[in-house]
């Protein structure tokens, strides 16, 4: 018999070959992590975590589709996705993390949900499931990525150049995941009868939530070449979404936005009723055992 | 003329050289072949799942990260595994029928439930332990795209493995109450970790023919054997004890005795009796059957590009 096996050298092996065992620092190693003179950190920070939950929350919605998408490829597609917002969730955190004294396990396990600052198009429920199928999350990764590629082109001129890094190294992914939701748009807007009416009622589920993506909150006019201004955005991501839906035989949704409460939404912490379940269930094990290591 | 053919690939494999796609085999071989791959790729598949139920409560997001990952390349080892059948004329949609049919089985240890986030890390250091114990010898195995798709897939699973066996590392360094965790884990997954080489050698039906076919290459006992040599140390080493009170190690054998596992509980799981059977099979189910609009919008598009293509 032969020992030719990867069981028996678990012991004893160098921690080199260990994937992931050195985390994510490798992605923005040698970057300046010195914050710029004259910007304001706690405004710096919480433009951290407005970015950084953005992704946070959508990848812990798409990580939903685990083993629950149309076919395989679609699985690997769906996880690869969550797996990149993950990614940057994780540096923005981290850089928020930096001004606040806190790591991103602390700012993602145990901030309570006022506390979280991401729009609420990341949140909704969108399936699998009740809250919606696979059209819906299209609906909104389409639109979701087609903002946050614009965002990112514009960040890499951050004054901050750790936000500036995280731009430069999220800008192909973001690309990616707008080309994978427009080809599945055009897919299904054309398939047939039935793809075409998910797909178009996929589009009216998310569109009340598109105009908080375009408001520019406080903490963005705080930070002038630092932030992006949202509502510069617009007419980009509109075109690119007119583009997608006219190719795919779709109607753009009348515009119709959701109610702020008492003029509050997402970034300034005030969710919809979707959040504070996925937050119970991303959070409980973490906060069931003070002191663990993990 | 067929007995030419016969002696050619009876030399081919007993010479170890492989098998490919388009050389002559027996129908035997064929369809033993397509049977043990597709409950492989059905494997990965189902295997999704256990883990998988433990990504949106990950208790950091560097675990997150690996488990999400971990359960994407077994999708993507699916993937490779439904591939290698179609070589040998099988299709995916009517394997995933079997599947879903209960007509093919996948490896019966995905039926027990993942409980605790430590089960996460036992799956990987003793499930992916057994499954690189059982496939490192298929790498060598007679037919050609099944022993390239098996290194392949070998390579990630001691990624896996060795991401899992971490994660066990540093909960036995946390608290007590993720030491205790980690031990009623092991508790749990040793004896089904030992039921996954099969039952014992005398009761096993398809090893013989399958060994001179060089389609398997160790008996069940020898790699479960294998396996408890090389699970001990680690076990030490980790700080944990395997629920077996006969496991000694035996001087004169060179090799640790142990217990036999229940092997009524192995057949009451195989035979669709373990807590998760039903509901691994319907979450299948489920998935494949809500996704049925979204490959036929996907055929339609495609049949109506490719006409506008012609027409062009």
């Amino acid at each position: 018999m032969s020992f030719d096996n990867a069981y028996e050298s678990l012991l004893g092996h160098e921690d080199a070959h260990w994937a992931f065992g050195t985390g994510f620092s490798e992605a923005l190693s040698g970057v300046n992590r010195e914050f710029p003179t004259g910007v304001d950190r706690d405004a710096l920070a919480a433009y951290c975590l407005m970015v950084g939950d953005d992704a946070l929350i959508l990848s812990q919605r798409l990580s939903e589709w685990c083993s629950r998408a149309p076919e395989l490829e679609e699985d690997i597609a769906l996880a690869n996705i969550a797996l990149d917002l993950l990614g940057q969730a994780r540096m923005l955190l981290t850089r928020a993390g930096e001004v606040l004294g806190r790591d991103e396990d602390a700012l993602a396990y145990l901030r309570d949900e006022r506390e979280f600052r991401n729009v609420h198009l990341a949140e909704i429920d969108c399936g699998p499931g009740p809250g919606g199928d696979f059209a819906t999350t299209i609906a909104r990764l389409l639109v979701f990525s087609s903002w946050r590629l614009a965002l990112f082109s514009c960040l890499r001129g951050s004054a901050d150049p750790v936000l500036a890094a995280v731009a430069e190294k999220g800008l192909k992914e973001l690309a990616y995941h707008r080309d994978h939701a427009a080809q599945w748009t055009v897919r299904l807007g054309d398939g047939t009868d039935e793809s075409h009416r998910r797909m178009q009622a996929g589009l009216e589920r998310v569109w009340p939530f598109v105009d908080e993506l375009f408001a520019r909150h406080r903490v963005e006019a705080a930070l002038t070449g630092v932030a992006v201004d949202p509502a510069s955005l617009r007419s980009e991501v509109d075109g690119v979404l007119d583009a997608v839906l006219s190719a795919a035989g779709l109607t753009r949704p009348a515009d119709r936005r959701a109610a702020r409460v008492a003029g509050m939404a997402g970034r300034d912490g005030v969710h919809t009723e979707a959040m504070g379940f996925l937050l119970a269930e991303m959070q409980h094990l973490h906060r069931s055992l003070p002191g663990a290591v993990w | 003329m067929a007995d030419d053919l016969e002696l050619r690939f009876e030399r081919t494999v007993q010479a170890e050289s492989r098998i490919e796609p388009r050389d002559w085999m027996p129908d035997g071989y064929r369809k033993t072949l397509i049977r043990q791959i597709a409950q492989h790729a059905h494997s990965e598949i189902i295997g999704m799942q256990p883990e998988g139920n433990w990504i949106s409560r990950a208790p950091s997001l560097r675990r997150k990260a690996i488990l999400l990952a971990k359960v994407q390349d077994e999708a993507g080892h699916g993937l490779y595994l439904y591939s290698a059948t179609e070589t040998l004329g099988a299709d995916r949609e009517d394997l995933t029928t079997k599947l879903i049919e209960g007509r093919q089985k996948y490896s019966s240890i995905f039926n027990y439930p993942t409980l605790t986030f430590a089960d996460v890390g036992v799956i990987g250091w003793l499930v992916d332990g057994a499954a690189i114990c059982n496939q490192v010898p298929l790498c060598r195995t007679s037919y050609g795209p099944y022993a390239r798709a098996m290194i392949r897939i070998c390579k990630e699973e001691s990624f896996h493995q060795r991401q899992g066996y971490e994660l066990l590392m540093t909960m036995m360094r946390g608290t007590q109450q993720q030491r205790d965790m980690v031990q009623d884990s092991v508790n749990r997954w040793w004896w089904p970790a030992l039921m996954m080489f099969g039952p014992p050698d005398a009761e096993s039906t398809n090893t013989e023919q399958s060994m001179a076919w060089r389609i398997k290459r160790d008996t069940n006992d020898e790699l479960r054997q294998k396996f408890v040599n090389m699970s001990v140390p680690q076990a030490e080493a980790l700080g944990v004890a395997f629920p077996d009170p006969e496991l000694k190690w035996n001087e004169e054998r060179g090799q640790y005795d142990f217990g036999s596992p229940d092997w009524d509980e192995f057949w009451q799981v195989v035979k669709g009796g373990g807590v998760c059977n039903e509901q691994r099979i319907a979450h299948r189910r489920k998935a494949h059957e809500d996704g049925a609009w979204v490959r036929e919008a996907a055929a339609a598009h495609a049949a109506k590009q490719a006409v506008k293509e012609g027409a062009a």
